[in-house]
């Protein structure tokens, strides 16, 4: 099967400083990896650049077997077949159904399915009776959980989260990572997700990247992460006895 | 005190007996200065989004060159806009001098660098949340620059109303250009000069309040009007 990305040398700099030096990595299609990592790791860099929001300095990246379009009149078809959940999202002003209609509405889709698919984005984070609101309004956990029914109601090929659970009391991540598990199964499509939370990444990943000062320290099936990594940073961060 | 009550009485009367000599100012100021806003606009909004979004080699150049363009003394703009279209100037042929044309012309050179020095800052702050949220949500160039348009709505009304402000209260470059033609360029500043070098102070003034009012109402309709369409959405 074709890997949805595939990096190869990729090294993002800020300041003629490295912050992403990632050697080879390769994210295979329809199912979950995890990217784990201690704060200022590159974790969101990494998304970034997947997303095309960061040009790498050097290197490439793939996507389903094709050069990823940074520019040029491919880059927008690319990047309308994913989506991104941002660490801290932000939401345009007006209410929330047209914050959730938006990606419709920028992809042409008519009207009378635009209603359809917002309730339906709606319906699977739980929030149906916000539809109304001004998203101005909405406190941390109702936004991120807005900004995953706005990434999910474009039937994404690849959907990116960037810590989409951070500000959720612990119902409310069930209830996500509910969601976030059975999506590969009903649409095939492949999820990266960026956790602090060890445990979440357990749950819901099958692959994890560990990334350490903008370098991959090990990538594999996050069984092996867990319980049986090879590099002793590993088996510091993953029993939450590194410092940092 | 009582020649003010009774001239604010008069122009009152005026109005409501609708004078036509009084009309035709109000009218020709309206017309000038909802021209020159309206083409600063064009020209402003879309010039000053591209500021305030991109970075390029050179930019703060241009930044220096809009700031010093939004403070052009009105009778410079108009020395300017005099010199290029008097009979041996280059767009003499034209012969726009001494008409409403000029006038405009001359108000669109203050009014462009204040809208887009405005919206440029108005864009700016938001540029880089929502032209990244708007680009991973699927925009395309042209989409993400109309979002972060409306997310900068307040700034930008801000840089509509300063410039139209400008705009009609301005006399000095429409008095070089204008020339206050009686019924063909007077407008209600060149107005309020002449009758002030008449010795009718109060009628000077009264014309001012009278100013004043428009103004208010113009603005009024702007923020209502311009605030909604900006906000229009499909309703579901
Ligand atoms: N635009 C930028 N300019 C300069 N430095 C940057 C920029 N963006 C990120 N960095 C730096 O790059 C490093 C990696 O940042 P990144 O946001 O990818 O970390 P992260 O792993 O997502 O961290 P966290 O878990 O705190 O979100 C950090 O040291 C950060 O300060
Ligand atoms: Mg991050």
């Amino acid at each position: 099967m074709v890997p949805a990305f595939s990096l190869n040398g990729v090294i993002v700099e800020f300041n003629n400083q490295p912050v992403l030096d990632i050697g080879e990595l390769v994210f295979d299609d329809r199912i979950i990896h995890a990217v784990i990592g201690p704060s200022g790791a590159g974790k969101s860099t990494l998304l970034r650049v997947l997303n095309m929001l960061q040009k790498p300095t050097q290197g490439s990246v793939t996507y389903f077997g094709n050069p990823l379009p940074y520019n040029g009149a491919n880059s927008l078809a690319a990047r309308r077949s994913m989506s991104m959940v941002f660490q801290t999202p932000a939401m345009f002003s007006g209410n929330v159904y047209d914050n959730v209609a938006l990606g419709l509405r920028l992809r042409d889709v008519k009207t009378k399915e635009v209603r359809a698919k917002v309730f339906q984005a709606l319906e699977t984070v739980g929030l149906t009776d916000l539809t109304k609101r001004s998203a101005a309004t909405l406190s941390g956990g109702e936004a991120q959980r807005i900004a995953l029914a706005r990434a999910l109601v474009v039937n994404p090929r690849v959907l990116l989260l960037d810590e989409p659970t951070a500000n959720l009391d612990p119902g409310n991540v069930t209830i996500i990572e509910d969601v976030i598990k059975r999506i590969p199964h009903e649409t095939g499509i492949t999820i990266i997700i960026v956790t602090h939370n060890l445990y979440q990444a357990k749950r819901l990943s099958q692959q994890a990247v560990f990334l350490n000062k903008g370098k991959i320290v090990e990538s594999s099936s996050t069984d092996e992460i867990f319980n049986n990594p090879k590099a002793q940073e590993t088996k510091l961060f993953v029993s939450g006895e590194m410092v940092y | 005190m009582e020649t003010l009550y009774s001239s604010m009485l008069s122009i009152v009367k005026l109005i409501l007996s609708g004078d036509k000599a009084l009309y035709e100012i109000i009218l020709l100021s309206l017309k000038v200065s909802i021209a020159a806003t309206t083409i600063g606009m064009l020209l402003g909004i879309p010039f000053g989004t591209l500021m305030g979004m991109y970075r390029f080699p050179g930019r703060q150049v241009v930044v220096i060159i809009i700031y010093t363009l939004m403070g052009l003394p009105p009778v410079l703009a108009g020395v300017i806009i005099y010199l290029l279209l008097s009979a041996k100037g280059p767009l003499g042929e034209l012969q726009l001098l001494f008409t409403p044309t000029a006038m405009v012309t001359a108000q669109v050179l203050l009014v462009t660098p204040i809208i887009t020095g405005l919206t440029m800052v108005a864009v700016r702050g938001k540029e880089k949340l929502y032209l990244e949220t708007a680009v991973s949500m699927g925009a395309s160039r042209l989409q993400a620059a109309w979002l972060v348009i409306r997310e900068a709505k307040a700034g930008i009304m801000a840089a509509i109303v300063t410039a139209f402000g400008r705009a009609i209260a301005e006399v000095g470059a429409v008095m070089l250009v204008g020339g206050n033609i009686e019924h063909v360029t007077r407008v209600m500043t060149t107005s309020i000069i002449l009758e002030t070098r008449k010795g009718n102070f109060d009628l000077a003034l009264s014309l001012g309040l009278v100013l004043l009012a428009i103004s208010f109402m113009i603005n009024g309709f702007l923020v209502a009007g311009v605030l909604k369409y900006l906000q229009r959405g499909e309703q579901y």
